[in-house]
């Protein structure tokens, strides 16, 4: 292990992760809003929002899936230090991905939940050039009319809000910039 | 390497505080170090097997405390996971695991692994003798219908 | 339905501060250190471990001081802890065959290898007062013997060998964990040992006496009792392997009980088992019985609708923290239920009484 995945995490823990949680939930209590999320230094090619949320969300009880174009010794390491959270190969078996929208396809084969338990379902974490205020037309709870944002597709957003009250819930993160888009969002093509 | 490094890391985190704090204290090391991770207490899950072979089951959790830092001279990384909620064991366990792995770890061998193991191998010896005292054999009676 | 009430929070203080006069007691006497309580008073220490699910004697002796030796209190504290504290992650499973025992013993093979251990029993004393200990003392050395370094292998190995008992074969797939994950019945084997091992000693015994007194009776020998020290392994993620972070005190128990066989299976023992933090061998038995009745489905037995097969029943109830917190909630404010269940009880008597009137007109 090199050391340099031993740094990066949060320099005051409780703050910064209690900062970082508020973040990650207003972004969720408001589908579409872009916030600003830092705190971690992760290895490349993961953003700082990414890193940061990683190590918000994960612990040892938490398997992480990584799509291939993040995937690397690096991260692995810096995951399992900071987090403890286990690797999977499994998409059934995760409760975060992480990776770029190409990577996580097909998106259904991750858990869903079930009709008695819908919260254990996955939390897809789409790593993205960038964020804005733009194109898919949002609506829905959190929403006082409609917002929009950049979303990488329309049709799978459209199929996973109809599996309500299962389906997966996403964060998009670009940079340090992050928004969220639960199951319950409507998604409308711009 | 990584054999011996599991056997000083396990002396470290079986060893009791106070002794681990004295023995620490008369080396007289005092290293410069950073931390990557300050001494955290948490929790892990301590695991069973049903039959004591069959399959793994929780059986509750139990304290301990974790820290990683690094040494500021050579770069040596130690970590520590030790039972308990003692943040100084932690620390202690950590800075040994560390300059173990460095050139000066000859010194820590002598002064703090030897005597801990010579310790701890005393007390179980203590113990398997008391409980060897306790050792019985149980005749059988004669019964009647084998007469 | 609950009420809101307000008011009260002086009398609550007050409440609370009188509390903690009356647990300190007479100042007269010494306090009690945490140290003391854990030195010696090691048996309700090790009960609050286990029933409380975290291995921490400092901790548990804390709780007792606490709550007054109000052990059920003390739990209640030791759960409450242990919410707050992250999860690093999951031990190996330990392994109980090097155990460094204090106590062994066999009620089925009485030559058994590694010899039949007595250790630290109460079960040859005489149950006597010993008055003794009310006046301060010094206690006799205890003796000590050779040990020697030989292995002390489960009794059931023998027994495995010969194929006379059913097998227990290994299984790493992380278990279920009713800590994060609500109970869910059917319960596997592994989710009732978790459940069992935090459950009340007293509910267990009780259960387990039950299947003794005849409610699903399934004969069981005490194929082992052994009490010691285990090392805890675990593999830490960044650095790669496995380590040893500490050691704690088990005691663990096997049942060897009856099983007829049946169409697929020759005649063979069956087992029954209970591992338990600490010193607790009245707990490990108890759980072993339980967890041979509970086994019914499984080894093709009758359900005799006896309570300790039911295992709805036995899990749902065998937590005491869960019990006390259902059970003194009633004793919390409920008066706007109350006076509608006195309203209520009026109407009906005004109803029946006019409803006499009536007859009597008639």
């Amino acid at each position: 292990m090199t050391p340099n995945t031993l740094g990066g995490g949060f320099a005051d823990e409780a703050r910064d992760a209690a900062f970082a949680f508020r973040a990650c939930l207003d972004v969720m209590a408001r589908p579409g809003r872009i916030g600003t999320l830092r705190g971690a230094v992760p290895p490349p090619p993961l953003s700082v929002a990414a890193g940061t949320l990683l190590l918000t969300l994960c612990d040892a009880q938490t398997p992480v899936w990584l799509g291939a174009s993040i995937d690397n010794p690096m991260i692995r390491n810096w995951i399992a230090f900071h987090t403890g959270a286990p690797v999977t190969t499994s998409k059934s078996e995760a409760q975060f991905a992480l990776g770029r929208w190409p990577d996580l396809h097909p998106i259904f084969d991750f858990s869903m939940g079930t009709p008695e338990y819908p919260d254990r379902s996955a939390t897809l974490i789409v790593e993205q050039d960038n964020l804005a205020p733009e194109g898919t037309v949002l609506s829905g709870p959190g929403i006082r009319e409609v917002t929009h944002l950049s979303l990488p597709e329309t049709d799978a957003f459209q199929q996973n809000a109809a599996l309500y009250p299962q389906g997966l819930d996403f964060y998009f993160t670009a940079r340090d910039r992050i928004a969220a888009l639960p199951r319950s969002t409507k998604v409308e093509a711009a | 390497m990584t054999k011996e490094r599991q056997t000083w890391m396990g002396l470290l985190a079986r060893a009791p505080e106070d002794r681990l704090k004295a023995l620490w204290a008369e080396t007289g090391m005092t290293p410069a170090f950073s931390w990557l991770r300050a001494p955290e207490v948490g929790g892990v899950m301590l695991r069973g097997r049903t039959g004591g072979t069959g399959a793994a089951f929780n059986l509750g959790e139990m304290t301990v405390t974790r820290c990683a830092l690094r040494l500021t001279d050579c770069g040596s990384v130690g970590h520590a996971y030790v039972q308990g909620r003692d943040k100084s064991k932690a620390e202690i366990a950590a800075l040994a695991d560390a300059i173990l792995q460095s050139a000066n770890a000859a010194v820590l061998q002598d002064k703090l692994l030897t005597p801990l193991q010579a310790e701890e191998v005393s007390r179980r010896t203590s113990r398997a003798g008391k409980a060897a005292a306790t050792k019985v054999d149980f005749f059988t009676l004669v019964r009647g219908e084998d007469a | 339905m609950y009420v809101a009430v307000k008011g009260g929070e002086r009398a609550i203080d007050n409440a609370h501060a009188w509390l903690a006069e009356e647990r300190r007691g007479d100042q007269s006497v010494t306090e009690l250190s945490v140290a003391q309580i854990r030195e010696q008073l090691s048996l309700a220490v090790n009960r609050v471990m286990a029933e409380g699910s975290l291995y921490d004697p400092d901790l548990a002796a804390l709780a007792i001081k606490q709550s007054r030796g109000d052990l059920i209190e003390a739990i209640f504290l030791i759960r409450a802890y242990r919410t707050t504290l992250p999860r690093f992650g999951a031990s190996q499973p330990v392994d109980t065959a090097a155990m460094r025992c204090d106590r062994r013993i066999s009620a089925t093979f009485k030559d058994v290898p590694g010899g039949q251990i007595l250790g630290p029993t109460f079960d040859y004393t005489h149950r006597l007062l010993d008055f003794k200990l009310a006046a301060e003392g010094e206690v006799d050395a205890t003796a000590s013997a050779p040990a020697s370094d030989d292995p002390v292998p489960h009794v059931t190995g023998f027994l495995n060998r010969d194929g006379l008992i059913q097998q227990e074969t290994p299984d790493d797939a992380p278990p279920p964990d009713l800590t994060r994950e609500p109970l869910e019945f059917p319960a596997t084997r592994s989710l009732r040992q978790q459940a069992l091992a935090r459950g009340d000693e007293g509910f267990l015994l009780g259960m387990a006496y039950s299947t003794q007194r005849g409610y699903a009776r399934n004969h069981a020998f005490v194929g082992e009792l052994r009490i010691g020290a285990v090392s805890v392994e675990m593999e830490i993620p960044e650095l790669g392997f496995a380590i040893e972070i500490g050691e704690i005190t088990l005691t663990e128990c096997e049942t060897v009980n009856q099983f007829t066989g049946s169409k697929t299976e020759p005649p063979q023992f069956t087992r029954g088992y209970g591992l338990i933090f600490g010193q607790s061998e009245r707990k490990a038995l108890s759980v072993a019985l339980v967890d041979r009745a509970l086994r019914w489905a499984e080894l093709g037995e009758d359900f005799e609708a006896a309570p300790a097969q039911d295992e709805e029943f036995v899990l749902s109830h065998a937590d005491n923290v869960q019990a006390t917190g259902f059970l003194e909630h009633i004793k919390l404010p409920h008066y706007v239920d109350f006076q509608s269940e006195l309203e209520l009880i009026r109407c009906i008597r005004a109803e029946a009484q006019s409803a006499q009137h009536q007859e009597a007109a008639e």
